[in-house]
């Protein structure tokens, strides 16, 4: 093996280029991992929503536009309500999908962390790599989604293409919150169910996704405000149709997911790099 | 290429490794052997850069490890304990992604995967998922995974524990030919075998601490006597024959399974035991091995 074309590791290996671009090596692994399964994923990632928008985009919508004159809530037709939460829900699930599962198989199921960890990535580069594929997956599915939503006619205007950044974005900050979750899991026992039953189907619920939340109760209100879905939502809903939003409650929005996607990362930051020293 | 003065590693209350020292020089082939729980692979991780010492020096590559971690380890080849390859991927992908992780080029990559692949001889494997290998071939595979950026020094956690006798046999000979070759190893084990097949030198370590250190010939002859006959006359009566041959030989153990008694020359010893009248139910006469260094040193066996 140590021939006369050895040369060691201080040539063959550059660690200054290791420092700056580790993430992206982590990030390399979990794609090439993922497209392992791309048919599975497009599958759904294109199954999800025409099957969704027929049922309730197109079932449930007609129904509604019949008893709303096709002016349902914000003066719009079904379906145009519900694509910007459907474009955000989507987004968010796809993101989550991969900073939940992968990130046990990376610490405890198969390890690979501390395989990437002993060659000189550090805990904050494979969590910023694991970022950048589940933002990769995030995006192919928000793609897929508007694509569909158009073929549906759910938009009618191309500034709904805007949803696209914006909501990859929000996915992210999203996916930031599960990823540092994620982190501190040493055995699944189901946490990860538990965290979709309890946590993001009442978001899915509660955040106006089928209703405008000011039909809502105050008692249950506070649900949508603290909802990271209602906020991508109501600033989808702004891009898709609306004409006017408070510049204010648009800062709002983004400052909240910002915020949240800060506080994930840098939770994710810290305790990849302490779980994989231990 | 490793100098470690006074080195420790606390958890809580509990001292895994208490303030060892030793060092390994460039081609040097190092062992650290000991029963399980001896701190063997704390000390490992602490080498390897992954693990933060509680006390004392540490220099690895001439830098350290709090300081320039990323750096020593990008230069370092690891088998871990247990394999932690991706089973999803194929033989060839997991070594091509593991040296993405070095941020090693494509066109590096691809001559030198066919060359780890040729060296692990999994040529008919190349394009198998992980998943349907024999342990020993997953084994050969992280070796030949750590060895894709060649490695300043190749350290080895554990490397045939799990494995059947031919397995072994294959790795060590895979090893050895590294060590031929000059590649610096560190290796942990609790075979006293493997230990005395691919060490230059080595340090018996127990409940955190060196017991001694040299190479496997000098251990054995400074610890132990050249030859072991090793009786057994049933677990009954082996106490009571000790007590009437206890002044064979240079030095002996009663375990509750046999007797060993060190000698200069066994079969005479032999001999001697059965000329008194007493017959063993089974007899071995061997050479003296880390094993009895082991047993000498702390009183116990290295399987215990």
């Amino acid at each position: 093996m140590k021939n006369q074309t050895w040369r060691g590791a201080s040539v063959v290996v550059d660690a200054n280029k290791v420092s700056r671009f580790g993430a992206l090596y982590a990030a390399e692994y979990r794609i090439r991992n993922m497209l392992k399964w791309w048919q599975a994923i497009l599958a759904f990632d294109i199954g999800n929503p025409v099957l969704f928008l027929t049922s309730i985009g197109i079932g449930v919508g007609s129904l509604v536009d019949k008893h709303t004159a096709g002016s349902g809530p914000d003066g719009v037709k079904y379906l145009t309500f519900l694509a910007p939460a459907l474009l955000a829900t989507a987004a968010i699930q796809s993101t989550m999908e991969e900073v939940t599962f992968p990130v046990m198989h990376g610490f405890e199921w198969r390890k690979i962390f501390h395989g990437m960890y002993a060659a000189g990535l550090t805990g904050k580069q494979i969590a910023q790599g694991v970022l950048i594929s589940a933002i990769t997956k995030g995006t192919f599915a928000v793609i897929i989604y508007w694509v569909v939503l158009w073929i549906f006619h759910a938009f009618d205007s191309l500034r709904s293409l805007w949803l696209i950044p914006i909501q990859i974005y929000f996915g992210a900050c999203f996916g930031c919150i599960i990823m540092a979750v994620a982190a501190y899991v040493k055995k699944d026992d189901n946490w990860f169910a538990m965290l979709n039953r309890f946590v993001v189907a009442p978001m899915f619920l509660f955040s106006g996704t089928f209703y405008a939340l000011s039909t809502l109760p105050l008692t249950v209100r506070w649900v949508g405000w603290i909802s990271p879905l209602w906020h991508a939502t109501e600033v989808g809903r702004y891009f898709a149709y609306r004409s006017e939003m408070p510049l204010q409650m648009l800062l709002v929005h983004f400052g909240y997911l910002t915020f949240l996607g800060l506080i994930g990362l840098f939770i994710a930051h810290r305790k990849f790099a302490q779980r994989l020293a231990q | 290429m490793i100098v470690a003065k006074n080195l420790t590693k606390i958890y809580g209350d509990f001292t895994a490794v208490n303030g060892i020292d030793f060092s390994v020089a460039k081609g040097e082939s190092f062992g650290l052997l000991g029963p399980n729980g001896a701190g063997k692979s704390t000390t490992m991780r602490m080498i390897t850069a992954t693990l933060q010492r509680s006390a004392g020096e540490l220099s690895i590559l001439g830098k350290d490890p709090e300081k320039a971690g990323p750096e020593i380890r990008a230069h370092l080849g690891v088998v871990p304990q247990a394999d932690n390859l991706d089973t999803e991927l194929k033989v060839f992908e997991n070594l091509y992604i593991y040296g993405r992780y070095f941020g090693l080029t494509k066109k590096y990559l691809t001559p030198k995967i066919e060359e780890l692949i040729a060296f692990a001889q999994l040529e008919e494997k190349r394009n198998a998922k992980v998943e349907q290998l024999s342990g020993g071939m997953k084994r050969r595979l992280t070796i030949a995974r750590a060895l894709v950026n060649e490695p300043e020094i190749l350290l080895l956690d554990e490397p045939t524990t799990g494995l059947d006798p031919q397995a072994r046999h294959v790795l060590w000979d895979r090893l050895f030919r590294l060590k031929e070759q000059g590649v610096t190893l560190v290796i942990t084990t609790h075979y006293m075998d493997e230990a005395e097949q691919l060490c230059d030198r080595l340090i018996v370590m127990d409940e955190g601490k060196i017991m001694a250190e040299g190479s496997p010939a000098s251990l054995i002859s400074q610890h132990s006597s050249p030859e072991v006959v090793e009786v057994r006359f049933g677990s009954n009566r082996n106490a009571e024959v000790a007590n009437q041959i206890s002044n064979l030989g240079d030095r002996m153990d009663v375990l509750p399974d046999r007797i060993l008694i060190y000698a200069q020359d066994g079969e005479a010893v032999l001999a001697q035991i059965i000329a008194a009248g007493h017959h063993p139910l089974t007899s071995l006469v061997r050479r003296s091995s880390l094993e009895d260094v082991f047993l000498r040193l702390t009183g116990r066996t290295l399987v215990d």
